[in-house]
């Protein structure tokens, strides 16, 4: 239990299933033109940082587990999210 | 006399269309309603309209979903009203858990503003209980999140209910690919929650109401607002 500062990240994708135009665009038109042809994906999204006060890591991060399902910073229904601490 | 009301949001842009299709028009009587003013179910019926309600920030409609506004909303489709969400108003719908799914940037990477026919798929609705099933509207999309989502294995369950209330097709009245302007799953252009009086649509049924704005002169999205007034009328 170390209280203080935690920096959270929310990455929100679209669902494996709902087509991600943006990232194929990326991936098509730019990595794979570009020549990197080892890429065989790309998936984009969007990322949210937050400065969170809380008594550890794991406390930083079940807040921001709960405030992006109350207030829904994604949509269930065609989204995930990755909550992670980076510092 | 009913009374409805178009509620507006910072970034609402499509609502004067709408308090003037409905006051001019259809002469229902109509106020316009600042998202924080709405604070008890006194309308009728109430009309969320097209814009950009906050920016669009995190998604379109997120973060007019969380207004108290929808709560009043909430309680007034809980009762049965007619509640219509144009464009950003389906957003907001859709971010409200008022209507399934989700609405996401259009699959061409680009904002859409084009006229698409739209097929009735249901009459059941306070909204197109003027129209014939099978009935082709002409109205405008002008958006760049329009695709509406669903869980394909959810499609059925929604079809068997009669949710799906329109669909973009082509002439031939098909559901085409090349009629789908933004890539929405199985060329939903409209859908209603279950018991089918709130309804959301992508298109602009306020920007075909008009013969002076219609390249035929044809005032389709009409049928709309006249099909919710002979329900609000008895």
């Amino acid at each position: 239990m170390t209280p203080g500062s935690y920096v959270v990240e929310v990455i929100v994708e679209n669902k494996p299933l709902a087509r991600d135009p943006e990232g194929e665009t990326i991936h098509q038109n730019l990595i794979l033109k570009g020549g990197y042809k080892q890429v065989t994906s790309v998936r984009a999204g969007k990322l949210l940082r937050m400065n969170v006060e809380a008594n550890s890591p794991e406390d930083a991060r079940a807040i921001v587990r709960k405030l992006s399902d109350d207030l829904r910073i994604y949509n269930p229904a065609a989204h995930t999210i990755q909550v992670r601490t980076v510092g | 006399m009913v009374k409805v009301a178009v509620i507006q949001y910072p970034g609402s842009n499509c609502d004067l269309d709408a308090l003037e299709i409905l006051r001019g028009v259809v002469k229902a009587r109509t106020d316009l309603v600042w998202h924080k003013d709405l604070e008890h179910d006194d309308y009728d019926a109430y009309v969320l309209p097209g814009g950009f309600s906050y920016g669009d920030y995190l998604r379109a409609g997120a973060i007019a979903a969380t207004s108290p506004s929808l709560r009043i909303v909430k309680e007034a489709a809980e009762g049965g009203k007619p509640v219509l969400g144009i464009c950003n108003g389906f957003q907001i719908l859709v971010e409200a858990g008022l209507l399934p799914g989700a609405v996401l940037r259009n699959s061409t990477l680009r904002f859409v503003c084009t006229w698409t026919r739209l097929r009735v798929e249901t009459t059941r609705t306070p909204f197109t209980s003027k129209a014939e099933r099978g009935q082709v509207l002409e109205i405008p999309v002008a958006h760049n999140e329009g695709r509406y989502y669903l869980d394909k294995e959810q499609i059925p369950e929604l079809e068997k209910n009669q949710q799906i209330v329109f669909r973009y097709v082509n002439e031939e009245k098909e559901p085409t690919e090349d009629a789908n302007p933004n890539g929405s799953v199985d060329n939903i252009a409209g859908i209603s929650n279950q018991k089918g009086n709130v309804m959301g649509l992508m298109p602009h049924p306020e920007r075909a109401s008009l013969q002076e704005l219609s390249p035929d002169n044809q005032t389709d999205g009409r049928l709309i607002f006249d099909s919710m007034m002979r329900t609000l009328n008895g």
